[in-house]
């Protein structure tokens, strides 16, 4: 029953029109945009997520292929490794299944697994390689046993998690006072806030490293975790929230005698759940992938984050490609979840529906 | 329950005055309505009583205790809101226990004072349901029992039925008084409906640009109004007021204005009557009928008849005034007798 009405609500999704039974060119121009857009954004994750299962040999290959393909192989009796299989068009115009023994010049020495007595010479133009779906998951394996993956996944989830709860705590009590309150020098306060977002990183990596430095934090978590938790964007992003929150709700707090935390925390925190759920996901997206400052403050390993472990792929003079792409797989999965748990909160507000 | 003694309160924005020195005193159980037209400062004074705004000067007192610099929150005083203001995201119960909460009263007794509320306001069904899946009404006894579960001092009402149509608008009325009846609260009660006024309060304040115009029963309002404004506000349809000059037998003495109320304007022989006047608009209620009609000079006069009229427009109609209901004015706007029942200082 539930199942039916999924999949109905899925085709009535999928099949929208503006309106009217028949399709409108209109109809066929959004879908067309829509699918354009779908590709534009989804098409390198998918192509990332499929490179993530070749091969060294078959991420270097061109013409690239999308799936993850290998050649396939036979091993021949009388040969000591096994032989890659060719499909061959012969003289006479018949295609036959041969492996290859060697290849010199134009010409491929070749026998057919059959008959492994015999040696066919054959135009190296004439065959093409047979090919099947292989997934590498060694990309994925190999990492996680050599590379002490789940340390630096342990250390990021700490990073993410504690700073985004202390991000969201922080902001959301400026955003409070910034939005609730009268005060003599509110809007110089907001402008400062928002000056802020003008200093870029780079600027102030250096005294915030001595200062992070003078409190003994390098090479802890806290390094990391600390400095970035009071930002400009969230508290402009809960204010701008909370100043739709109706006046009459707060004062109606205050005369249901509450106190100003009992108003932050039963009223205004609930109410501003879709702003909060925005900012966790953008910190959460902000703190997962941060790579300058956490390559300038953690210089040991054991508290590398992913994003600077996942670097150590990344040498001067080659890059180890399978590695990096699934890792990198793994790095997204996390954010796409928190993503999918935390997005339901992004819709409208319901701080309008007790009144009237 | 308590008392109420406004001293001077005097509420300026900037350079706007928008209170400028009420004195008023309530008695405990008392329900007063503070009536006037938009932006006449019910609303502000409502909130100066509740502490949600600061006063320039003059000070408030309840039962005897200045409140002047206490908070909102500290004078123990219950609001209901015209918007309602319910917490959207908490049930009705929870919207009605959430103050007793915050009070630190024990939750046996909150669960027992909620579940009274509701019963008294036939809310039990919807305990559990949030303020959006409630109609207008629900939603308007909710933030009624909000208020009551409290067991407040005073309760403040602004404006609380202007969100209701007309028909929801009457039954709530009742069943406030009803209500008031019961608890037997003191209740300050802000309105521009007249007849919200009328029915629901024992004294009814009338404010006009900041100032108190009148204080009274709603009958001595009606009957003894002190001055034009008060006798052109209440009343519908309004007071007829005429210069003097054109009543015969009325010219001496000092009023400059009188006022007549259309039901003690009547229909009479040529020969007696005050003024003639041209029949312009007919309105039939079936149970009464308005007649508004213009006198000599283009003065429009209201006259209401009992019953059905067989009168029309365009028709000329001698009419005469009771002499015992005509109200007179000087030229300052105020009530000629020879005790003035407040004294208003011409401005």
């Amino acid at each position: 029953m539930t199942g039916k009405l999924r999949t109905g609500k899925l085709s009535r999704l999928l099949l929208a029109r503006r309106g009217g039974a028949s399709w409108h060119w209109t109809d066929v121009a959004s879908y067309a945009y829509l699918a354009l857009g779908v590709l534009l954004m989804f098409g390198p994750v998918a192509w990332l997520a499929l490179s993530s299962f070749k091969t060294p040999a078959a991420l270097l290959e061109f013409p690239p292929s999308l799936l993850p393909m290998a050649q396939s192989e036979v091993s021949v009796q009388g040969y000591p490794q096994p032989l890659p299989l060719f499909r061959v068009t012969m003289e006479d115009g018949s295609v036959r299944e041969l492996a290859q023994v060697r290849r010199v010049g134009i010409v491929a020495q070749m026998v057919d697994p059959k008959e492994p007595g015999q040696t066919i010479r054959v135009p190296a133009d004439r065959r093409t390689p047979v090919r099947h779906m292989a997934l590498a998951v060694e990309n994925y394996t190999d990492p996680l046993t050599q590379f002490d993956f789940l340390r630096f996944l342990r250390n990021s989830l700490v990073v993410t998690v504690v700073a985004t709860i202390i991000t969201l705590v922080i902001n959301s009590m400026a955003a409070y006072a910034l939005s609730i309150y009268e005060f003599r020098g509110k809007s110089l306060a907001m402008l400062g806030v928002i000056g802020t977002l003008m200093i870029p990183i780079t600027i102030i990596l250096a005294p915030v490293y001595l200062v992070v430095t003078k409190l003994g934090f390098v090479d802890s978590l806290w390094a990391v975790i600390l400095p970035g938790a009071a930002t400009p964007t969230g508290v402009f992003l809960l204010r701008q929230y909370m100043l739709t929150i109706p006046r009459d709700l707060i004062e109606a707090a205050r005369m249901d005698k509450a106190s100003e935390w009992r108003i932050y925390a039963r009223i205004v925190m609930p109410l501003s759940m879709p702003a909060l759920a925005v900012l966790a996901i953008f910190s959460v997206m902000w703190r997962w992938n941060e790579f300058l400052w956490p390559l300038a403050v953690l210089t040991k390993t054991e508290v590398h984050t992913l994003p600077i472990a996942l670097n150590a792929f990344q040498g001067e003079l080659q890059t180890q490609w399978h590695y990096l792409l699934a890792m990198t797989v793994v790095t997204l999965l996390p954010v796409a979840l928190v993503f999918a748990f935390l997005q339901r909160f992004i819709t409208s507000g319901i701080a309008n529906t007790g009144m009237k | 329950m308590a008392g109420l003694e406004l001293r001077g309160i005097r509420k300026d924005y900037g350079a706007t005055a928008v209170l400028k020195g009420i004195d008023l005193s309530i008695a405990d159980g008392e329900f007063v309505v503070f009536v006037g037209p938009s932006g006449c400062g019910k609303s502000t004074l409502l909130r100066v009583i509740a502490g949600l705004e600061t006063v320039t000067a003059g000070d408030i007192h309840i039962d005897g205790t200045e409140v002047t610099r206490l908070a909102a929150s500290d004078r123990g005083l219950a609001m209901v809101f015209q918007s309602y203001a319910l917490y959207p995201h908490m049930t009705v119960h929870q919207n009605m226990s959430f103050a007793l909460e915050n009070m630190g009263i024990a939750k046996a007794e909150i669960s027992a004072r909620v579940d009274r509320a509701a019963r008294m306001l036939r809310l039990t069904d919807y305990l559990q349901r949030k303020p959006a899946a409630l109609s207008g009404g629900q939603r308007q006894r909710v933030a009624i029992g909000r208020a009551i579960v409290r067991d407040p001092k005073i309760f403040l009402f602004d404006e609380p039925l202007s969100n209701l149509d007309a028909e929801l608008r009457v039954a709530t009325r009742k069943e406030l008084a009803a209500l008031h009846a019961e608890i037997g609260g003191t209740m300050i009660y802000v309105t521009h409906d007249q007849v919200e006024a009328m029915t629901l309060a024992d004294r009814i304040v009338v404010l006009n640009g900041g100032r108190i115009e009148q204080i009274g029963t709603p009958l001595d309002l009606y009957n003894r109004p002190a001055n034009l404004f008060v006798a052109g506000f209440i009343g519908s349809p309004r007071m007829n007021l005429l210069p003097t000059e054109l009543v015969k037998g009325e010219a001496a003495g000092t009023a400059a204005t009188l006022g007549i109320r259309p039901e003690h304007v009547e229909p009479c022989q040529e020969a007696e009557a005050d003024l003639t006047v041209r029949i312009e608009l007919v309105e039939q209620l079936g149970g009464e009928t308005f007649l508004y009609t213009t006198g000599p000079n283009d003065v429009p006069l209201t006259i209401r008849c009992d019953g059905q009229s067989r009168l029309a427009r365009g028709d000329v109609l001698p009419v005469r005034f009771s002499r015992d209901h005509l109200h007179r004015f000087d030229a300052a706007g105020l009530a000629c007798r020879p005790e003035p029942l407040l004294a208003r200082s011409p401005s």
